[in-house]
Formats: structure tokens, sequence, C-alpha cells
């Protein structure tokens, strides 16, 4: 795995207005991201993992309240940059996004395979056919008969939608792919097939991937590294080897252990009460009402603490 | 009584249909076909639709079983034939020596009030401008409690038992005040206050978060052990099965393939489609980055002309040629307890 950063966040927020409140979706988060590396955003729902990938493709709702920090692709910034260059520099040309439920995601009056190589008439300004067969190319990476690109979203399965939403994101080549609970909707043996799918991009295209999703047993099939959203703010950024088997922070410990296992005997159990509400979270740290681990200090704002290049914002490792 | 005698009885029933109620069981499941008839430009006909296709069981009163396979296999269909949504094409689904399909008027309405039923998504099942209490009545109103003393007081105890407390805290609720667990709570609570003999649960915690959904299917357990519940667990989940349920069938294709106690199937799957859906099913461990999945290649047929013989034949890794995709394969009981149709036992 190569070790050039490719994204650096530094204290991203993402506030919304609402009628009750300013609801601070995104909190102040930092992370870096090498190339060629998958990192899964894990947290309950609500937690703010949507609105994250939001803020770093900016694609942003009216009621936006606050929208700061620091994005750095490569080395450049991204913050400074105007809509307009940020839609002809950055937006699916650097990064792309499989959204949530890609079902919904494809335009239903036109042909998959016109979706597909719209990007690239956009973008590149290829002409129309050469787009087409670009596409066609394309589907056949990803799976999909080539003789789809005729066809429209409701003629596929399930399974071929979420290839064609990916074939959409891949055809530019970008540098990241944001992938939004890109298998949820999905049977089990077509989850199987897009990571066996997903693997094989990352390792023939050299791409990286943020995975944002609450299965955490299947992200287990995509990730390099782990981080742990709560309330807003990234609890746990820890190599995949210790969030599956030994995770740092104690809200990470009880996510693991809630998840049920097919295999070994170890019975699930639930995480108590309900993730505070992102309009007026609690001070000091945000789990702590919910914490087994919880003492005295907890009521200050944890700080950040490195334990073997893994960060967990905790006072229990201070 | 082991599965074995279970297999004897199934047997039993299908043989005399004028026994129904010498089984014993609660629900039984005889050959049970469901076709939908397709339609080409409205009128003429184009086919039928073998949603299911030859199924039969049995659940006794507080027994569990977990129905798994994937979209499309009819498990949908199956279940809403046994809520008497759906009409058999063929085959008969008895509850309690009445047979569903000459159910009609107050026999209908009487036997719905003895299936509770847990739709897949929470938000989706209840009414949007209803108050919890309102949903939670209304039931209760259909079918004649006319006391209104006695409806808030049965309200109040099956939200107690779905662990809503305290209770009038929630009564005025509306569903989008509640949270995603809360919302579930609240389907399983108005599946149970009608106290019914059996339940159907359809995906009960796809839709909810990894750290809700084992509180909800410790609830449900809990629930079927109180009231010796039936309980039906569709889904295509099995690393979520073992904590719910005894047994567990495997559709494909319509029928069901493979059946058997939990952890029998699980640790020693027969059929080769059953391994394909435990190998596809992930545990969070980070060595499964470095490794592909196996996964059978094509997708479930279509249910119009599904396959000839053994309709996993196209995708199965271990087809005999010359027998698989010519001769229906018999169920056979290599392991005891554990019921497959395959070729490779025979």
């Amino acid at each position: 795995m190569a070790d050039t950063t490719l994204l650096q966040l530094e204290n991203l927020k993402l506030y919304f207005k609402t009628s009750r409140g300013t609801v601070q979706a995104v909190d102040g988060v930092d992370f870096t991201l090498n190339s060629n590396e998958a990192i899964v955003v894990v947290g309950e729902s609500g937690c703010g993992k949507s609105s994250l990938a939001k803020a770093i493709l900016r694609l942003l709702p009216r009621n936006v309240q606050e929208y700061s920090g620091k994005v750095y692709l490569n080395g450049k910034e991204l913050m400074s940059l105007t809509e307009e260059e940020y839609r002809q520099q950055i937006r699916w040309i650097k990064i792309a996004m499989v959204p949530q439920a890609a079902m919904n995601a494809l335009n239903p009056v036109l042909k998959v395979g016109e979706q597909v190589a719209e990007p690239m008439m956009v973008h590149f300004g290829v002409k129309k056919e050469e787009a087409l067969a670009q596409a066609q190319k394309m589907f056949q990476h990803v799976g999909v008969p080539a003789d789809f690109i005729n066809r429209y979203a409701f003629e596929l399965s399930g399974g071929m939608r979420q290839r064609v939403a990916l074939a959409m994101s891949l055809v530019t080549t970008p540098d990241l792919i944001i992938l939004d609970e890109p298998t949820s909707a999905l049977d089990v043996l077509t989850q199987a097939n897009i990571f066996n799918l997903l693997k094989r991009i990352k390792q023939q295209m050299a791409t990286s991937f943020i995975l944002i999703t609450h299965d955490i047993a299947t992200s287990s099939e995509l990730a390099d590294r782990a981080a742990v959203m709560y309330a807003g703010q990234i609890v746990e950024v820890s190599d995949a080897k210790t969030f599956f088997s030994q995770p740092h922070h104690p809200y990470s410990a009880k996510l693991m252990a809630s998840v049920p296992k097919l295999r070994g005997n170890a019975i699930p159990e639930f995480i108590t009460g309900q993730p505070p509400s992102l309009i007026n979270p609690p001070t000091g740290c945000r789990f702590a009402a919910r914490c087994p681990k919880r003492f005295a200090r907890c009521v200050e704002e944890p700080p950040v603490v490195q334990l073997d290049g893994n960060l967990v914002k905790c006072w229990l490792y201070v | 009584m082991t599965i074995e005698q279970d297999k004897i009885q199934e047997q039993l029933v299908v043989a005399d249909n004028n026994k129904k109620n010498s089984t014993g069981a609660l629900l039984s499941v005889q050959d049970l076909r469901v076709h939908f008839e397709l339609r080409k430009f409205g009128f003429g006909h184009a086919g039928y639709v073998r949603a299911v296709d030859g199924v039969s069981f049995e659940l006794k009163h507080g027994a569990s079983i977990a129905i798994v396979g994937e979209s499309g296999c009819g498990k949908t269909s199956l279940m809403k034939t046994i809520l008497a949504l759906y009409k058999p094409t063929a085959g008969h689904v008895i509850f309690d020596g009445k047979d569903l399909s000459t159910l009609k008027g107050a026999d209908l309405k009487a036997y719905r009030s003895e299936v509770g039923f847990v739709q897949q998504d929470p938000y989706g099942a209840l009414p949007p401008f209803m108050t919890v209490q309102r949903i939670l009545e209304e039931p209760l109103t259909i079918n004649g409690v006319k006391d209104k003393e006695e409806r808030l007081e049965r309200i109040s105890k099956v939200l107690e038992e779905v662990k809503m407390t305290p209770v009038n805290e929630f009564l005025p609720k509306f569903p989008h005040q509640l949270s995603g667990g809360q919302q579930q709570r609240i389907v399983i609570a108005r599946a149970m206050i009608l106290n019914p003999k059996l339940l159907v649960a359809d995906e009960p915690v796809s839709m909810l978060d990894a750290s809700v959904r084992v509180e909800i299917l410790k609830l449900l357990r809990g629930l079927q052990e109180k009231h010796n519940l039936a309980v039906i667990y569709v889904t295509h989940d099995l690393s979520t099965v073992r904590y719910f349920s005894e047994r567990i069938f495997v559709m494909y294709a319509g029928q069901v393939i493979e059946k058997g106690q939990v952890d029998l199937l699980v640790n020693n799957p027969l059929h080769p489609y059953t391994y394909a859906l435990l190998q596809g099913t992930s545990d969070p461990d980070a060595h499964n980055a470095t490794v592909m999945k196996e996964v059978p290649p094509g997708e479930p047929p279509s249910l119009v002309n599904p396959p000839s013989g053994c309709r996993f034949h196209p995708r199965c890794p271990k087809i005999i040629k010359g027998l698989c995709e010519v001769k229906v394969p018999p169920e056979v009981e290599p392991v005891p307890g554990q019921l497959t149709s395959c070729w490779l036992y025979e």
C-alpha cells in the first residue's frame, strides 16, 4: 500500500439550521486517507456519517448554517475553491460518490448506458458515441452484460443497478470514491459479489474508498482502516486489525459487541440508551452517558490520543 | 418431539386431510403452491410466476422457525399466504384445524386476530397521523373491546411488555417522534395486543441499527417464551437467525431446499446453495479484506420458467451432469434432523 496522503480533513464542520435549532451534524472531523486505501466510517443512524460524505463532496442542502474547516486532496486545499471551480475540477473527476440506495439514484426515464456516459460528456467533452462505447467497456468491467446499456433502471435487478451506479462513479477514473451504504438493501450473495468487485477495482485501478455504513460485519470486507463516528465526531481511527478484534474506544467496543456473528458463540449485546441529539450535544465526552467506563474526567472534552498509530478520543488513554 | 417424528407427521397430514386436528400442530402448510398469472396486453395469458411451488411444513404451539432466502425466492409470497392475504393456487394452509381457504367473514376476522404481523419498515408500517394510543386502540375497537377503560389497560400492559415505559409519556406521541427501535416496538406491540397465537415477522430488524437489532430480537424472543407464541421469522440475514429460531428453512426459487435445526445447518450445510449463503455472510474480521468470496455465478432464476431438475443446477459448483438438470432431487435426510433436496446425498 502506498503511503502518500490522498485526502486530509482538518476540523471539518457542517451545521444545519432547523426550526428547532442548529444541528451539528459534522462537528470538527479530522482524518487522513492514503492513496489506494479504504477507510470505513461506522456509527449508528443519525451520527453524521452521510453528512460527512456530503461535506467532503460539497453536496450541501440549502439550510447550511456553518460549513468550515480544511479539505486537502493531493495537498491541494479545496475549501477555497468557488462552487464552479469545485464542480469543474473536483466533483466526479477526483471524487465520485455512489449514493445510498442506488436503485433510487438512477434516472428512471434515461437508459442506464446514457447515465454512465454522461459524466464523460459533461466533464471531458467526449462525443456521445465514444462515451457510450466507454460506458460499454465500464459495464463489462463491473460485470454488467454490455448490451444492458440500452435498458432502463427498472429492467435491472438490485445488484445490477448497484453495479451501474458504481460504473457511473468509476467512468471518470476518480482518485476517491465515497460509497454510502452500498449494499444495505441487497441480498447476501449480491453483497458478496459487490464486495468482490470493489476489492478487484481497488487492486486494479488503485482507487481509494470511503465506505460509509452501519453494517460492521460486511464493512470488514473492504476496510484497511476504520473511523468510528459518534454524535458528529470521530471518536476512533484504527487499522482494521485493531478495530475488528480489540477496538480502543468504549463505544467502538460496544458497537463491535452488538454485531450478531454467524460463527463463534459470543452472544451479542445491545447498547443501552440512545445517541444524544445533535442540536444540543452534551459537553465533555458525548458518549459518557452510555459509557460503562465513565469516570469523573468525562465531563471535560476528551483529547485525541495516539496509540501505536491509531487515534482515540477518550480520557481512558491519557 | 424430534424432527424425524415431525416429518412422519407431516406425511400423515398430507396423506389424510380429514385428520387435521389430530396432529396438534398450530399451523400446517401442505404442499402449498402460489402462482400468479401473467397477462399479455392486459387480458391474454402469458404463463405463471410460480412464487411458491410445493412447500410443506408444520409449526407447533410455541415453536419458532426462520425462513431464509434471497429476494424473489418466494418467502414473502409464502408469508402473505399464511397471513391469508393471498389465496393458494393449490395445497392447504391449516391453522388450528381450520383450512384458511374456507374461511369467510367473521371467521376470517377471527383468524386475523390470532395472527400478529411485524413489518419490515416500522416507519412505513405506522400511520403517520395517528398517536401511539390510537394505533394500539384500533385493533381493539375493531375486535369489539367496547369498554374504554379496558382498552387503555390492555394498551398499557402491552406497552410495558415491549418495554416502552413510562407508558403515559409515549401514548400521545406520533411515530415520527420515536426512534427506529421504538417504532419497531410499537409495531410489535400492535401485533401482540390481541394476544395472537402466531407471530409472523418479516425482516423485523433489517432496517435498524446494529446496536438496536439485538435488543429487538431479544424482545421478540422474550415475548415468544412468555406467551408460548409460535413465530415465523422471515429474513435473508443468517447471522441473526441463530439467536432466534430453532429451525431454519432455506428457500430457493419457490421451494424449500434445506431444513433443519439451526446449529446443524449453520455448522454443516448440506445443500450447495446453503453453503454459498453461509459463505456469503461476513463476520467482522480484518482478514476478510484480503480474500475474495466464493459466490455462485449468475442470479436466482425467473420463476416463470424455472430451470428443469434441481432449480439451483445452473449455478451449482457441484453439479452432477446428466442428473441434476434432468430429474428433480428427492428430499433426503443424510444427517438426522437435517433434510435437503439434493442429488449429492442420494
